[in-house]
């Protein structure tokens, strides 16, 4: 390389690193736009975010240095301009430098690396344990320590999926019963899966951890500050893939112990409801909204079949004996994605539904499914 | 160089094609397999960017979405990439090494006629009740054994499809060992034979390790195994490992023989030798020794012991270095050449420099703790398209430019190419790299719908594959064009080419070497 060729190059580099300063100091603004990470609420967020930044770094300074010499050497050294061509064609010095740089630059990029991952490891210590469970295509969350436990679905409704009505600001990102941890504790996750490989991700809490079926994946993650985080799911599940998403809404540990109270007297009210003997009409309301959540996104949202799905409308299953309708929704049907709602649905849950699929969509069997009968069939 | 008399001695009309064993034949027919492929996988693809135009669902289904997520990969990877380059093995191998003909060449007639058979079977998949495969390429249990009867259409088609592979790689394994012209020392092979040896290596390797993942597969959905059921004993993480075994060179298997094609080009056009050789053989070999042994870095969530995890992150970060390599040497290569920019220069160019990016994103997302956020989002689309586009199908398109007016005789119309080039670099970059403010914002993959502030950055990705895939009409109109007449071609073609291949009459004879070449 000659002088005036050196000259002009680092003159050339001083530029674009200018360029690429002033890049970085506008980070910040960028980040509104959604062009970075969502801002992290986690101490572990903040040390990925800050290792993303530092290699992002290197790699562009890299990028701009090798293709900066390429592009003045597409500039200079063109044959419309008369540059006769050197001999050249191999230099062993440089070729063991450009071995050894970018060996001493992985280094220096693995050790913060390794410490982060370190970090996150750690699942040790933790003031709380939340057991997540990905289901066909929701999520079930178990505190075992508070005796809580309870799914996760999409609240979007469905005519805002299918275009009808205007979409709302959380649009696919909204559940009806959100993750709620307490602010400043060590949480740790234990992910598994019922039916297939799913993941659970909140971006702005620096985790990702696939859940899968019978194995257990820990993570751990402390929320510094209140407020409410939206994340999907981020592994392939089937059809509603799309329609799983996952809010986690930190608060204080008092508001935490209230809410935690609040779902077991829940829970417990749930449970006394299901010995009585309930009416056709009670039966039907509740049935239509389990269907709604649990069986539209397969059976269709008025029972016609989605796809592979079959359909409720004059199903021999959903027309035929009651015990053999019981059976398939609380037992499933293995291979498919019919799962066993035996372990997801109450008592009143399967009855109310069961009575709704025998009652719905042009089935008319008159049949009235109790809890009780449920309860006989576990 | 005299066209040899039994020249005329082969059927005409279906049966030429069909029963031929010469290998220019059967690398004409690789390569239009292998563009009508690509039609179809890029058909599909605009089947997906029209359904993420906006969010809600206006276009498809989310099950019919995520068989055209599947199938438009498995197209582009064994029907597109793979075939093509296989293709351009054929015409160009025998030429480049002054041999006659491919070593086997019924076995070459074979290998590629599988091909249209697995193909059929992919496609049929489609109209099988439940649909074609939706679980994705990678086909992870268990979700890919609640698939219908579609899902052993296309695992039926995959071993055909490996089938096909591993013999045209014994094939030209066998050609490049055993029928190079006195004086052609392994170290004197142009880069492309050396790319596609070492490739051919990968692929006998690999892709047994596929069938058996696949059959694997095939016995548990049918026959009452566990491999992959935890329910029964078996581990679902276990088929990651195996497929990701076979993923992982199945990369290097796409980009080695484009790097073989960017070390052809890029000497011609500077006017000046190729730098660094033997640090590109070295470093070709390399990659190819340490994409053995990187393959869990496409599964860090699955939860693996941190050793493992370390271990596959120093590892994957190596790449870089025998990779950094040859870009340092293609840079190298053009320093103070003589250059000019004809249409194969600005794909090789084009191609280096969009690859480069998808290196770097690469490397990114071989920091595990970085990949935690990046895994399954956005980011890793916009990173494979940018490696596997700029690497290999912009390759591609370099070297059928390159050797497009060798093999028709007619230069073909450069002011064509050049349009072709730019409208495919300017719609690539437009579909492509917002995707990697998508990911990093949190937008996972293989979504129908998506959340609403995705929707900007989602619109210029579908209004730049539009344009992508709109530009690849010109590509078939001056690809025909050459076919049918124009400027004739000079045997040497290119002012800077130098090797075998540009010593032969263009069009070629129809066996290229009867009298073997002296190499200098
Ligand atoms: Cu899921």
């Amino acid at each position: 390389m000659s002088m005036t060729h050196l000259k002009q190059f680092t003159g050339m580099m001083s530029r674009s690193l200018l360029g690429l300063s002033l890049w970085l100091v506008s980070g910040s603004v960028f980040a509104e736009y959604g062009l970075n990470f969502q801002k992290p609420v986690t101490s572990i967020g903040h040390r990925v975010l800050e290792l993303h930044n530092l290699i992002l770094l290197i790699c562009v300074v890299i990028f701009i240095v090798v293709f900066g010499v390429m592009f003045y050497s597409i500039y200079a050294h063109r044959k419309s301009k008369g540059y006769k061509a050197a001999k050249f064609h191999d230099n062993a010095k440089l070729e063991v430098v450009w071995t050894v740089i970018p060996f001493a630059i992985l280094v220096s990029m693995a050790i913060p690396s390794t410490a982060t991952l370190i970090e996150m490891d750690d699942v040790s210590k933790s003031d709380l344990t939340v057991k997540i469970t990905g289901y066909q295509w929701k999520w079930k969350y178990d505190y075992p320590d508070q005796d809580v436990s309870f799914f996760s679905t999409l609240a979007t409704p469905r005519d805002q999926i299918e275009n009808k009505t205007a979409k709302g600001k959380d649009y696919l990102l909204e559940v009806d019963n959100p993750v709620v941890l307490p602010v400043g504790k060590k949480v740790r996750f234990v992910v598994t899966a019922n039916d297939v490989i799913h993941a659970w991700w909140v971006p702005a809490l620096g985790v990702k951890k696939d859940a899968i079926p019978g194995f257990v994946n820990e993570m751990w993650a402390r929320v510094d500050e209140p407020g409410i985080y939206r994340g999907q799911c981020a592994e392939l599940c089937g059809k509603d893939h799309g329609y799983m998403p996952i809010v986690v809404q930190a608060v204080s540990q008092e508001e935490f112990d209230k809410w935690a109270a609040l779902q077991k007297d829940k829970a417990a009210a749930a449970e006394a409801s299901a010995g009585k003997t309930w009416s056709k009409d009670e039966l039907m309301e509740k049935g239509k909204k389990v269907y709604a959540s649990t069986c539209a996104a397969c059976h269709g949202a008025n029972g016609e079949g989605v796809g592979p799905f079959p359909k409720m409308t004059g199903s021999k299953i959903a027309t035929g004996p009651v015990a053999g309708h019981l059976n398939i929704v609380m037992k499933g049907k293995t291979g498919t994605a019919m799962q066993a709602f035996a372990g997801q649905l109450n008592d009143a849950d399967i009855a109310a539904v069961v009575t709704f699929e025998r009652n719905s969509f042009g089935n008319k069997t008159g049949d009235v499914v109790q809890p009780s009968q449920v309860k006989a069939a576990r | 160089m005299a066209t040899a008399h039994h020249d005329e001695h082969h059927p005409s009309g279906i049966m030429r094609w069909l029963t031929t064993t010469n290998h220019k034949d059967i690398g004409t027919l690789y390569l239009v397999f292998a563009f009508t492929m690509a039609l179809v996988g890029g058909l599909m693809s605009l089947v997906i960017r029209s359904e993420l135009w906006q969010p809600g669902l206006q276009v498809t289904d989310p099950h019919f979405f995520n068989q055209m997520a599947t199938v438009h990969a498995l197209v582009m990877i064994f029907g597109f990439v793979m075939p093509a380059f296989t293709g351009l093995a054929n015409w160009m191998v025998p030429m480049m090494i002054g041999a006659p003909d491919m070593a086997l060449p019924r076995l070459n007639n074979w290998s590629f006629w599988i091909l249209p058979f697995a193909a059929t079977l992919l496609m049929l998949s489609l109209f099988m009740p439940g649909g074609g495969p939706s679980g994705g390429w990678t086909i992870y249990p268990p979700l890919s054994v609640q698939g219908g009867i579609g899902t052993d259409f296309a695992l039926l088609s995959i071993h055909m499809l490996g089938m096909s592979s591993i013999l045209g790689s014994i094939n030209i394994i066998a050609t490049i060992l055993n029928m190079r012209a006195p004086g052609m020392t392994l170290m004197k092979m142009p880069m492309f034979c050396w790319g596609w040896l070492i490739t051919a290596f990968l692929l006998i390797a690999s892709m047994p390790v596929l069938a058996g993942a696949v059959t694997m597969l095939i016995t548990d959905r049918h026959f009452g195994t566990h491999f992959f059921d935890a329910a029964g004993g078996g581990d679902p993480v276990l088929f990651q490992h195996v497929f990701w075994f076979f993923g992982h060179p199945e990369v290097y298997i796409l980009v080695l023989p484009a790097f073989g094609v960017f070390s052809q080009i890029i000497p011609t056009f500077a006017r000046k030798p190729l730098f660094g050789y033997v640090s590109m053989v070295y470093a070709t070999a390399t990659i190819a020794f340490l994409s053995f042994i990187v393959w869990a870095h496409h599964m860090y969530t699955v939860g693996m012991p941190m050793g493992g995890e370390l271990f596959f992150m120093y590892a994957t970060m190596l790449i870089a270095v025998p990779t950094g390599v040859k870009i340092f040497n293609w840079v190298s290569t053009m320093w103070r050449g003589s250059m000019t920019f004809e249409t194969p220069m600005l794909w090789a160019i084009g191609g280096v420099f969009i690859f480069a990016i998808g290196g770097f994103s690469g490397l990114m997302l071989a920091i595990t703790p970085a990949d935690f956020q990046y895994h399954d989002t956005y980011f890793v689309v916009a990173h494979f398209h940018y490696v596997i586009i700029g690497g290999s199908v912009f390759a591609l398109f370099g070297a059928v430019t390159y050797w497009l007016p060798k093999w028709t005789g007619h230069m073909y119309n450069e002011t064509l190419g050049k349009w072709h080039f730019w409208l495919t670099m300017i719609g690539f970059n437009l579909t492509f790299f917002p995707q990697h403010f998508l990911g990093l914002a949190g937008m996972p993959r293989r979504i129908p719908d998506y959340a609403l502030q995705f929707t900007e950055f989602n619109q210029w990705s579908t209004v730049g594959a539009f344009l992508t895939i709109g530009a690849q009409l010109i590509f078939f109109y001056y690809a025909i064009q050459s076919m049918k007449g124009g400027v004739k071609a000079t045997d040497k073609v290119w002012e800077g080419s130098e090797g075998l291949e540009w010593t032969l009459p263009s069009p070629p004879p129809y066996h290229s070497f009867t009298v073997a070449p002296k190499v200098k």
